[in-house]
Order: structure tokens, then sequence, then C-alpha cells
């Protein structure tokens, strides 16, 4: 399951970015988004998904439910 | 703007000044009357340090107090980033303690910050020092600092880099930093023992993880440490900075302070815990105190001995413009970067710092007659006074425009810069306000007397019914010249029995967020 950004709380300080193994982040109007499509949980580059540790605000990097559960790809 | 170049509000005084002795020259060491100990911390002459490295810090704001009056620093926010998460930090706002700001301060890229770093040292000729210190980590978002530094480097050269980290990252990037153009690296260290740091830091993110609680402290402790002798080996000069917080880690700072000094720190810079719950921060909404101005200095002083202590830092927001407590990013927001046409001038830059010399040498030589008249006098008194000034080592400042205070320790054996206290103005619109009145004493409160070049009667008669005698006879004369000046009569005063000499009480920290551009 992909990650999502909870935008109303995203800092923008883009402690994420360049973290992501998949370059699935990128920053639109001032607060960062996940391309779900491209984001794999970071599973084989690392224990935890990157954003979700480097995020100074808590359940800001979560994940993404709205979405059918394998929907996204492996 | 090119019509401002070599005119800012600074230069009149500066551009008069006669040929006197550098300030090089000057020996900065008095003894102490306490302590018997040097205690020329990061004042005026070179004191006991090596040459070489009074050269590199002798115009540098930061590390030189007596410097910071007369030149200014800039930040630039490029790296919003961080890897560590402090209690006293909100990210969302600000940060109230250190240099290292979330959203509200304008994020710049590498080639915006060359912009506005050129801008800048245009209209402030006195602007030395560039530093990065966030918002966030210049560490966690090496790429953008070690650039912005790359592009400063190499179009203004005169320009001193210098950058501060929380230390997590830092020995990764030892090469690159030996192998650029900076020459100060500041360290926020807190604590050297993990049991304390897990009171202060809820997290680490390193090596792809994020640790929590003991772990997480023992290994940033670790880390700044070993960044730190990294850096003295290369002859990288290091300052450390350090938050005090009451109960958490006041008592532990000495053994921190011990630490650094073991391993080539060369300024050790003690700052107040500042936390208000509207902060955000988990000090500031768990009702952590910050230390008074007693417990501030009783602090410094207990460390004095061991390392130099620097006692001017103001806590500025990380794109902080201008000299001492004035703040003039507001001048140079993108927008107005934009418009400007800037030319950066080699020349007249050197030609207005020389005049600053001159006008530093006069201002030493006028302090060392004063004293040298006052030679003989024997006392054991020591008292505190505060004096409103705008730069330039005058007292040039009227009471209600006053946004801070120096403080100056006076002995026989000379003025002492010791601190500064914050305080809101007092005069808005042309109208004091009896509260901010009662708030800007409390902050002056352990002293004697206050400078000023001006000061309305309302104020006037509070202060001396509060004990604070107002001084205003010294308008635009140097400030220690002046204290001295004032300290021998007050010594006369005490001995003719006129006055008696009474110990004064505590301050407060001013507790709103000095961050504010106001
Ligand atoms: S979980 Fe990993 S792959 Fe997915 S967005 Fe976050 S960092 Fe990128
Ligand atoms: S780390 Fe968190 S707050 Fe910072 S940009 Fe990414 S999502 Fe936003
Ligand atoms: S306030 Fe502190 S960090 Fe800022 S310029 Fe002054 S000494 Fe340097």
């Amino acid at each position: 399951m992909p990650f999502k950004i909870i935008a109303s709380q995203c800092t923008s300080c883009s402690a994420c970015e360049p973290l992501c193994p998949n370059d699935a982040i990128s920053e639109k109007r001032g607060s960062f988004v996940i391309e779900a499509a491209k984001c794999t949980e970071c599973v084989g580059h690392f224990d935890e998904p990157q954003c979700v540790a480097a995020c100074p605000v808590d359940n800001t990097c979560v994940v993404d439910t709205s979405l059918p559960r394998y929907q996204a790809p492996a | 703007m090119n019509a401002v170049v070599g005119r800012g509000k600074y230069v009149k005084a500066a551009v008069d000044g006669g040929k006197m002795k550098p300030a090089a020259e000057y020996k900065g060491c008095r003894a102490s009357a306490n302590t018997g100990q040097a205690s020329c911390g990061s004042q005026a002459g070179p004191g006991d340090l090596p040459i070489e490295i009074w050269e590199k810090v002798k115009n540098h704001p930061c590390y030189s107090e007596e410097a910071h009056h007369h030149y200014a620093r800039m930040h630039v926010a490029v790296a919003p980033a961080c890897n560590i998460q402090c209690n006293y930090c909100n990210r969302k706002y600000d940060c109230a303690n250190e240099s290292r700001p979330g959203v509200v301060s304008e994020k710049l890229t590498p080639e915006q910050a060359l912009r506005k770093v050129l801008a800048v040292a245009t209209t402030i000729p006195q602007m030395t020092v560039l530093g990065i210190a966030g918002p966030g980590d210049p560490l966690a978002n090496p790429a953008k600092t070690f650039k912005t530094f790359e592009l400063v480097a190499k179009a203004a050269p005169d320009i001193k880099l210098c950058l501060s980290t929380n230390g997590l990252a830092l020995p990764d990037h030892i090469d690159t930093i030996a192998g650029s153009k900076i020459d100060h690296v500041t360290i926020t260290i807190n604590m050297v023992d993990p049991e304390i740091g897990a009171k202060i830091y809820p997290w680490i993110f390193f090596n792809h993880k994020r640790y929590t609680g003991i772990d997480a402290a023992r290994i940033l402790t670790d880390r700044q440490l070993q960044g730190l002798e990294m850096l003295s080996e290369r002859g990288i000069l290091c300052k450390v900075n350090s938050v005090m917080i009451p109960n958490i880690n006041d008592d532990h700072l000495v053994e921190v302070n011990k630490a650094v000094k073991s391993r080539g720190a060369f300024l050790h810079n003690i700052m107040p815990l500042i936390s208000a719950p509207e902060h955000g921060t988990v000090f500031g909404l768990n009702g952590q105190r910050g230390p008074t101005a007693w417990e501030l200095k009783a602090l410094q002083d207990a460390c004095e001995g061991e390392i130099k202590m620097m006692r001017h830092c103001r806590q500025c927001r990380a794109d902080a413009v201008g000299l001492l407590g004035e703040d003039r990013s507001a001048e140079f927001t993108t927008d107005q970067l934009m418009k400007m046409d800037v030319q950066y001038d080699l020349e007249m830059r050197k030609g207005y710092q020389d005049g600053v010399e001159d006008e530093r040498a006069a201002k030493v030589a006028a302090a060392q007659k004063e004293l040298t008249e006052f030679a003989g006098e024997m006392s054991a008194i020591t008292l505190l006074v505060a004096v409103a000034t705008k730069g330039s080592g005058l007292i040039n400042e009227h009471f209600g425009h006053a946004k801070e205070f120096q403080v100056y320790e006076l002995s026989t054996s000379g003025a002492k810069f010791v601190g500064h206290r914050r305080v809101d103005v007092y005069c808005q619109g042309g109208y004091g306000e009896e509260d901010r009145l009662y708030a800007i004493m409390g902050g002056i409160h352990d002293c004697h007397a206050v400078f000023v070049s001006k000061i309305g009667g309302c104020p006037k008669s509070n202060l001396i019914k509060a004990g604070i005698e107002p001084v205003d006879q010294y308008a635009h004369e140097f400030i220690e010249k002046s204290a001295i000046a004032w300290f021998k009569s007050y010594l006369d005063k005490v001995k003719r029995g006129e006055i008696q000499h009474e110990q004064r009480g505590d301050a407060a920290i001013r507790q709103g967020s000095r961050i504010s551009a106001a």
C-alpha cells in the first residue's frame, strides 16, 4: 500500500523528499505529495518507510487507505 | 538602492575616526574581580587566543562581542529539513531557541541565496559573515548548503562562511567542510550523558532509521563529540552552543563544558531556554521554565575558567540580517531582491571596513585612558549596568526605543560585557505603556543604572523609584569609557557616605519569541 502525505499537516520542510528511494515525493504548491504509483513503502530498500521515519510531524505520512488494497504496483 | 552604498546608517562616525593603535594590538584580558582569572572571553582583544585564531574571529560578530558592535552577519534559509527532534522546537513555527525556523522564514534556492548575499553585502558594507543555520539542520541538506557556500565563495571571496549544525551528520561531511572555505562551525551540544539527552531529544533519524530514547541520545552525543574532534584535528574553528534547561541539563552543562573544551572547542555559548506555551513546543506545553538572568550568569561564570564564554548571542532567526540586535531581513525579501541592481564592490567594502577599524581603535583607546586614570583604585564592589545602544560601541539609543539593553559588569578592573536583555519597546507611537515599563524594569532589575541617549520624565522617575539610576549625561559617547567614568563617581559617593552600596535582585529573561523581527 502506498503512503500519502496529509497536506494540512506538512510543514514543507523537505526532509522526506531526498530520502525516498523511488523519487516518489515532490513539492506541489507549498506542500509535499507522494505519487502513489511510485511508492513501494521502501520495501527492499530500508527497514522503515523513510518518509514516515524522517517526518517531524507525527501521523503526516500515512498509509493511503482510500486506495484499493492491492492497487499499488509491487 | 545604489545610492545607499557606502552611506549606511552607521557610516558617519566610522569615517571620521582618527588613526589610532589597531585593535589587534590591544590586550583584552582583564583580571576578573572575583576569581582573579583572566576573563577576556570573546571580548575586545586577542587575550590568550593564538594570533591566527584572533585574526579569524576579530571581525566576526558571533565570535567577538566587541566585533558584534561593528560588524554584521546574515543567515540564509536554504536548508529546511532536520534530522533530529528537540523538545524546545516546534517546526511548524520559527524555532524559539536556535536559528532553526520552520515554515515562516522564506526558503531560498542556493542561487537566490547568492543574490541575497550580494545585495546585503552591497547595502550593508559591514556585513562580513554568512551563516547557514537552517531552518533545519544544514547538514541534513548537504547539497543545498554546500552549493550555496560554493557560489558565495566564488562571487564574494571576502565574506567569511560559517555553518551551524546539531552534529548528527557532521562526521560524514568533515572532508567537504575542510575542502571548502568554511572556517567556523557551530555545534549545538546540550548533553554528553544519554540519560539527560533522552529528556531533550524525543528522536533522531540516522542511517535510514528512527531512533528514540537513550539509544537516540547515545548516537547523537557520540557523533557530536566525534565531529568536534575531527574539526579540531583539521584546524577548523569550532564553537559549541548549549541551551540551558533548568532541572534538566543546567548542572550538567559544566561537564559538557569540560568535554567540549578537551576536544578543542574554542568558544562556548550557553543560551537560556526560551519556552512559552504559545510556541507549542513540548517544553513550552509541559511548563518547563527557562533560567533567570542570575542562573544563566552564574552558570556562565562557573564555566568561564575552562574555556572562553560567549555572552552576546541573540538567538536570532535563520534569515536574520543586520547589525547587533537589529533585523533588516524585511528589506531583502525575494520580491525586493528581484528589483535590486546588485553590484558587488570589494574595494568599497574594504574602504568602509577600514573606517570601522579606526573607530574601534578610538573606542578601545578611550576606555584605556579612562582606566589608566582609575589606576590605584581598589574596591570589592562589582555591579551591573544596562546600556541602550544601536551599535558602534556608543550610548546612542533612546530608552523608549531600545529593543534590548547591553549589560556590563563594572569593577575597579574595568567594564566587562556580560550579556544583553531583550525587551519590548517602551514607546509605541509616542506613548509609553505602564505594563511595558514594568516588564523592562524586570528585565534589568539586577542593574544599578541604565545608560541612554535620552529618556522621558515618567520612565525616569519610575526607574529611580525602582532603584535603577537613569544616566543620560554620556549620550553618544563610548560605552566602556562612560561606564568606567560613572563607576568612578559612584565609588566616590559611596566613599563620601552619600550613598550606600547595595546588591540588587535577580532579573527575568524575556520569554516571548525573540526571533520576531519586531
Ligand atoms: S514509503 Fe518509502 S517509497 Fe513510499 S513515499 Fe515514503 S519514502 Fe518513498
Ligand atoms: S517530512 Fe513531513 S513535514 Fe517535511 S515535507 Fe515531508 S511530509 Fe512535509
Ligand atoms: S545572535 Fe548569535 S548567532 Fe546570531 S549573529 Fe549574534 S551571535 Fe551570531
